[in-house]
C-alpha cells in the first residue's frame, strides 16, 4: 500500500482536524497548552531524524536551532512592535515561522558546512558546541532582551478561531504535518537513498557517485530549518523568552530520545515516539513534577537501547516479519507482501 | 636484460598517472608514480603489504588527496575532483574489504549507482528500467535469488560479487578490483576472474590488484609491481616475473 504524498497529506490533514475538533470537545484549553507542547516535539523529532535517523548524524543543537527560530520571532516582535518599534506592522505567525525558518536553515548550512568532515561524536561534539556559542551571542545580544529574556504581549483572541492558544496550536498541528510530509517524501525519493548510504558508508557513497558533502549540507539545512519553524511561534506560547530555558538541553535530549523510541528509519518513528513521550512528559509534569522528566526519558532510552534498539518501529517489523529466511528490506515493504519474494 | 619495458606515454591513454607522490607524515607511501593504462587493458598491480597499491587506487579515486603528480582519465584532469564526480566520468572501484550498504537490500545496493551515477550522466530511466537493470546485474552475478535480502545474510563470496556488482552498476570505463579475492576458495576465485574477464570483453578496461598470483598471472595481459611507494616493473607478466628486481623485491 504505497500511498502517494498527495493522499499522504489529505489523510494528515483529516487526522489532525479530528485532533482539533477533539481537542475542541474537550472544552478545556489546557489540552491545547500541553498538545501545542507535543506537536512541537513532533516537529523537533522529525527534522532531528532527518539528520540524525536518515544521514546518521547526531546533533546535540536542536536548542540552538529551535532557539534561533525563537529569537528570530522576538526580534522581528521587537522591531515591528512597542514604543520603539522601527516599523508598525503585525506580523503574522506564519511569517515569523518563515523567518524562523530561514535563519535557523542558513545556522544549519553553516554547521553542516564547518563540519563537514567530522565524524560520529566529533560531529556531535561540535554541534554541542554551537548550541554553546549562539547561547553565549544571545546572551549578550541587548536587543532580543539578553540574559534578562523578552517578554512577547499575546493577543487574547484571533478572529476565526478563539482564543491565541487554539490558533497556535493549529500551526503547529499544520507545521507537524509539514514535517511529516516533507520527511517521508525525502524518505522514498533519491535523497533518502543519498541519506542512507552517508549512514551506512560514506566511502562506498562517494565510489557509487553519491555527492555525500552536498547531501549533507542538504540535511543539515532542511533538518535546521524545520527547527527553526518549531521555535518561530515559541514566543508567543510562552510569552516570556529567556535564553537559559530556550536553550535548555530538555530539547537535544528529547529531539533525540523520541526518535530512538520511535525508530530512526522511517518518519512514523519520530511522529510515535514524540507522542508518546511528550504526551507522558505532559501528564508527568501536571501530576508529579516537570523534574521527572528527564529522568523518564533516561530510563525510557536505557530500557530501549537494551530491548529494541530500532525502536518501536522496528519492534513491529520484526513482530511481522518472525521468519528471518524472509526478511525483507525495509524500503521495499510496502511494494510487496512478504510472500512475494522472488 | 631485464625484459621490463615502460610502455610510451600515449595521449589516448584512457588512465594516466604522471609523477604520483604521496606522504603520510613522513613515511613516504607513494613516490614518482608513473602510470598508463590504455582502453581495453587487463592490468594486473602487485606488490608486497605496504608497497603502496591501495594507496594508489584511493588517489586514482579520489579518496585521497596527492599532494604530487597528476592524475589524467579519459582526457579529463581528476586532481581536486571529489570521489563521487569520477565516479561518474566512469571510474569505478571495488573495496579490499566489500563495504555494502548495510541497511539496503542487495538490489537497493545496485540501486545507488544507477540513481546517482548513471541518472547524474543524463540518460535518464524510468523506474522501471532501474529495476530491470539492477536485477540484471544482480543476475549476472549470480545473486538474483538474493535480491531483497540484506547483505549481512551474504556469504564472504555473495559480498565480493555484490561490490563487483555495485562497481559496475556505475557503468564504469576503467574498473579498479582492490583484492576482489582475498580470503576466496580456489573455485570461488575462479568464479570472480570469470566475471571480470566477461567484464573486460563487453570493453571495461581493468586494473587487478590481487596478491592470489595464479589469479593475477591467468587474467593480466600486462603486469606493474610496485615494492614501498615506487614501481619497479611494468610489462609483460612472464617478463616482469623473471625480473631480477621484482624477485628479489617479490618474492625473495
Amino acid at each position: 500500500m504505497s500511498v502517494r504524498t498527495p493522499a499522504f497529506l489529505a489523510i494528515c490533514l483529516v487526522v489532525a482536524a479530528v485532533v482539533f475538533a477533539v481537542s475542541i470537545a474537550v472544552g478545556n484549553d489546557y489540552v491545547f497548552f500541553a498538545g501545542y507542547v507535543v506537536l512541537q516535539y513532533v516537529v523537533l523529532s522529525t527534522a532531528w531524524n532527518i539528520l540524525g535517523g536518515y544521514c546518521g548524524y547526531v546533533n546535540f543543537g536542536t536548542a540552538a536551532f529551535f532557539a534561533m527560530g525563537a529569537y528570530s520571532t522576538v526580534a522581528i516582535y521587537k522591531f515591528t512592535t512597542g514604543d520603539d518599534a522601527y516599523l508598525a506592522i503585525p506580523v503574522p505567525i506564519p511569517v515569523l515561522m518563515l523567518f524562523g525558518g530561514v535563519v535557523s536553515g542558513i545556522v544549519g548550512f553553516g554547521m553542516g558546512y564547518l563540519t563537514l568532515r567530522l565524524r560520529g561524536a566529533f560531529f556531535s561534539i561540535a554541534t554541542l558546541a554551537l548550541a554553546v556559542v549562539l547561547e553565549t551571542l544571545v546572551v549578550n545580544w541587548d536587543y532580543v532582551g539578553g540574559s534578562r529574556g523578552a517578554y512577547i504581549i499575546r493577543p487574547e483572541q484571533i478572529a476565526p478561531i478563539g482564543s491565541y492558544i487554539r490558533y497556535l496550536f493549529l500551526i503547529m498541528m499544520l507545521l507537524a504535518v509539514a514535517a511529516l510530509a516533507i520527511a517521508r517524501l525525502i524518505e522514498r525519493s533519491r535523497l533518502g537513498f543519498g541519506f542512507a548510504t552517508i549512514r551506512d558508508d560514506e566511502l562506498a557513497a562517494e565510489a557509487s557517485g553519491v555527492p555525500t558533502l552536498r547531501l549533507k549540507l542538504i540535511a543539515t539545512t532542511i533538518s535546521g530549518a524545520l527547527m527553526g519553524m518549531a521555535g518561530a511561534p515559541f514566543p508567543y506560547y510562552i510569552s516570556y523568552l529567556q535564553p537559559d530555558s530556550t536553550f535548555a538541553l530538555d530539547y537535544a535530549v528529547n529531539s533525540i530520545a523520541m526518535p530512538l523510541i520511535g525508530g530512526t528509519t522511517s518518519w512514523v518513528g519520530p511522529l510515535i515516539g514524540a507522542v508518546l513521550l511528550g504526551t507522558v512528559q505532559q501528564i508527568i509534569t501536571v501530576t508529579i513534577s516537570s523534574a521527572v522528566n528527564l529522568l523518564i526519558v533516561g530510563c525510557l532510552l536505557v530500557f530501549f537501547v537494551i530491548v529494541a534498539p530500532n525502536g518501536i518501529v522496528g519492534l513491529v517489523h520484526t513482530y511481522l516479519q518472525r521468519k528471518p529466511d524472509d526478511f525483507v528490506g525495509r524500503r521495499h515493504v510496502d511494494a510487496e507482501a512478504p510472500g512475494s519474494v522472488p | 636484460m631485464n625484459g621490463v619495458m615502460n610502455r610510451a606515454m600515449d595521449n589516448t591513454d584512457l588512465l594516466q598517472v604522471d609523477n604520483l607522490g604521496k606522504r603520510f607524515g613522513g613515511f613516504v607511501a607513494l613516490e614518482n608514480i608513473a602510470l598508463s593504462v590504455a582502453a581495453g587493458e587487463r592490468l594486473g598491480l602487485i606488490g608486497p603489504n605496504g608497497s603502496g597499491k591501495s594507496t594508489l587506487v584511493n588517489c586514482i579515486c579520489g579518496t585521497l588527496r596527492n599532494e604530487q603528480g597528476a592524475v589524467r582519465f579519459n582526457g579529463q584532469q581528476l586532481d581536486g575532483l571529489a570521489a563521487h564526480h569520477r565516479t561518474r566520468l566512469g571510474l569505478a572501484r571495488s573495496f579490499q574489504l566489500p563495504r555494502p550498504f548495510v541497511s539496503m537490500s542487495l538490489i537497493d545496493n545496485i540501486r545507488i549507482p544507477l540513481l546517482y551515477t548513471v541518472a547524474a550522466r543524463g540518460s535518464g530511466r524510468s523506474a522501471q528500467d532501474i529495476d530491470a537493470r539492477c536485477a540484471d546485474l544482480l543476475h549476472e552475478v549470480g545473486l538474483e535469488e538474493k535480491a531483497r535480502r540484506l547483505p549481512r545474510d551474504l556469504t564472504q563470496v555473495e559480498m565480493r560479487k555484490l561490490e563487483l556488482a555495485r562497481a559496475m552498476a556505475a557503468e564504469p570505463k576503467l574498473l579498479i578490483a582492490d583484492e576482489a579475492m582475498a580470503g576466496l576458495t580456489h573455485s570461488e576465485v575462479e568464479e570472480i576472474l570469470t566475471l571480470l574477464v566477461r567484464l573486460n570483453d563487453q570493453g571495461v578496461t581493468i586494473i587487478l590488484i590481487e596478491h592470489i598470483m595464479r589469479a593475477v598471472m591467468s587474467f593480466s595481459r600486462r603486469l606493474v609491481v610496485l615494492v614501498s611507494g615506487r614501481k619497479i616493473a611494468d610489462g609483460a607478466p612472464d617478463d616482469v616475473m623473471r625480473d631480477p628486481e621484482v624477485e628479489r623485491a617479490y618474492l625473495g
